[in-house]
């Protein structure tokens, strides 16, 4: 009776297995499990510890947006929902495997490269991708590597919000930081560093920028900070914010008035006290990145100056021919995150770095879904990306539904991908591992009177994680 | 941070209010689970500057699907604690549990209460900007407190990216 049963459940139970356990992969779950009864669904993912950019990417003084791991910790923590961490799909079991087990398989796994700017001396000491930078002070594994924080001025190429999430990070007084979950080593460097000067670069022209307005306001309110634009950049910019739509003309006029308008008493005797200096840069485009004389480091960046050819949105930056040499320590290139293919059998486009698909159903590849950045490249905040999880999950849903996903035979699911596992030396970090993970880095924040002190290798996860 | 924001983080008296609802990320203790359906999980709303006195609102909302469902909350509760509270299926609703760092309890009002709302506050503003299907007539649910004068409102949920669906879904880039 208990054997029939068993097998009973096993023929009505599609699974889903996602790929990748960020923000797209939880959403991802969250609506298959609330739409259908009957599926049970399996997240892989890479690290020990879950949430992706939630936890790795978005900055340690915003905690507000990292609410959200509250709704994924309720949807890890539901009966049909399994949690298998520190298992790397494509080296540790392969998509082909997971087909195998799985009725339907969701890459959600991001976009963990970089774009490269593909100047010359790009690879130099002193020159870094943001990302890294990023991961560098949210405690991502991979991201150990220590910065070298003694120079005084500070360029960040490219002016989308994670451009600025390094900008105020580098400026923060210590005082804020100290009471986010930065990492411990970080902000060691940090209250060490000699950076006083922050100029973020763009290839075009205020009305092109790519961050949002809450985190320029953020830069603006910065304590013991003030702002230097170049004027020159915004002309003409006042006439033409006349007629844009809403959030465009919200941000550029905030540019305007914090570039043109005569401050307040208040915020002239701010600014007249302020040890840090930031500022946005227009019109510049990085084409070699010039060592020092023994070419050991980075010396200095020659940019090109640049021109619009069209307005709005589409415009596009043209070299006018005109160079400059800026000498400058540290370079921050923020251009892009880009995403990698993980299985040579998996389409992938490699222009756009995403796995082509229509709505989600990976192209020549029935039973296999994409969500998040790895669907549609990587811009978006986190309802951005919920959207589109929610998009894949209907896709999957339907194709259930109208049959051309096929879930009418038994598939066996995390037991055809655990004894794989076994074989090949590789333990999976449950939700409940995790949990301990977590415990253990509250307590340690505790102490330090943080919200957390994360842990900073895979070793020391994992040790925490069996014990 | 704005003083908007400080409130909504650390106002002690509504941190005590809202206890079986606390956020892990505000307090860092381990997360309550909700008593909401999963796709529905909001647990914490920041509405600080809403007085609680006594009386029954009745409020009506039109879901994306046209369903319009006719609730209540207290005078002093914001619209994303009467969605919590009344665990009305919006799935996403109140990503950020109200502390003004996601556009997702995006509603559409009638004009009439939209007018007599009154001044929104520059970081209110900011995140409508991102808002999907934003109007004339859009507030964050989570800012938005019942009062006597909402009576009988009714307010829309506004359609998600899923119903503007285009042909093209690779590489459209939204806000960064």
């Amino acid at each position: 009776m208990f054997i029939v049963s068993a097998s009973l459940c096993a023929v009505c139970c599609p699974k889903v297995c996602i790929v990748g356990a960020g923000p797209a992969g939880f959403y991802t779950a969250q609506h298959l499990i609330k739409s259908r009864q009957d599926v049970e669904v399996d997240i892989y993912e890479r690290l020990p510890v879950p949430f992706g950019l939630v936890r790795f990417g978005v900055a340690p003084d915003h905690p507000e947006v990292k609410n959200v791991i509250n709704t994924f910790t309720q949807t890890a923590q539901h009966s049909r929902c399994s949690f298998y961490g520190n298992v790397n799909v494509g080296t540790d079991v392969s998509v082909k495997e997971l087909q195998q087990a799985y009725h339907a398989v969701v890459l959600s796994y991001g976009a963990e490269g970089n774009r490269r700017m593909g100047v010359p001396g790009e690879d130099l000491a002193g020159v870094h991708a943001a990302k890294d930078f990023v991961g560098w002070y949210n405690g991502l594994p991979d991201n150990r590597k220590v910065f070298g924080l003694s120079t005084i001025l500070f360029f960040i190429l490219g002016q989308g919000n994670v451009a600025l999430d390094v900008a105020r990070i580098l400026l923060s007084p210590m005082d804020m930081l100290k009471k986010t979950d930065i990492t411990q080593p970080a902000l060691d460097l940090l209250a060490e560093s000699r950076i006083r000067r922050v100029l973020i670069v763009g290839r075009r022209g205020p009305m092109q920028i790519a961050c949002t307005i809450k985190e320029v306001r953020e830069m603006v309110n910065l304590p013991d900070t003030r702002p230097e634009m170049v004027a020159a950049d915004f002309k003409g910019i006042a006439e033409a914010v006349k007629e844009v739509p809403r959030p465009r003309k919200r941000l550029t006029e905030l540019l305007l008035k914090t570039a043109l308008d005569v401050p307040t008493e208040k915020e002239q005797e701010k600014r007249s006290k302020a040890s840090r200096v930031w500022g946005f840069r227009f019109f510049r485009s990085p084409v070699e990145v010039l060592p020092a004389p023994d070419l050991s480091r980075a010396a200095a960046i020659r940019l090109a100056v640049n021109r619009l050819e069209g307005s709005g949105e589409g415009a596009s930056a043209v070299p006018t021919g005109e160079v400059e040499d800026v000498p400058c320590g540290l370079v921050i290139s923020s251009i892009g995150y880009k995403s990698l293919p993980i299985d040579p059998l998996l389409p992938f486009d490699s222009r756009k770095a995403i796995v082509p698909n229509t709505m989600g159903r990976v192209q020549k590849t029935a039973g296999v879904y994409c969500s998040g950045w790895l669907k549609t490249g990587p811009t978006g905040v986190i309802g951005t990306t919920m959207n589109n999880s929610f998009d894949t999950a209907r896709a999957l849903l339907e194709d259930m539904d109208s049959g051309a996903l096929d879930v009418s035979s038994a598939k066996p699911g995390s037991q055809g991908v655990t004894p794989l596992l076994e074989k090949r030396g590789v333990k999976p970090v449950e939700f409940s591992d995790w949990e301990k993970i977590d415990n253990e880095e509250i307590k340690r924040g505790v102490a330090m009177g943080k919200p957390r002190e994360k842990l900073l290798s895979v070793d020391e996860m994992l040790h925490v994680a069996r014990t | 941070m704005s003083a908007a924001r400080r409130l909504l983080r650390f106002n002690p008296r509504l941190l005590q209010s809202r206890t079986n609802k606390r956020t892990a990320a505000v307090t860092g203790a381990a997360a309550t689970p909700p008593h909401t359906s999963v796709g529905n999980a909001v647990l914490f709303s920041g509405s600080a500057q809403c007085r609680r006195p006594e009386g029954r609102v009745t409020v009506h909302f039109i879901n994306r699907d046209g369903q319009k469902i006719t609730t209540s909350g207290a005078e002093g509760d914001s619209l994303l604690d009467v969605v919590v509270d009344q665990k009305l299926d919006i799935p996403g609703y109140g990503a950020c549990e109200g502390t003004l760092a996601c556009s997702t309890c995006h509603l559409i009002l009638e004009q009439e209460v939209y007018d007599q709302l009154g001044h929104i506050i520059d970081e209110e503003q900011d995140m409508l900007d991102l808002a999907y299907g934003l109007t004339e007539t859009s507030r964050l649910g989570c800012q938005v407190c019942l009062s006597r004068s909402l009576e009988g409102a009714t307010v829309r949920v506004p359609a998600g990216l899923f119903d503007m669906r285009r042909a093209d879904s690779s590489g459209s880039s939204s806000s960064a």
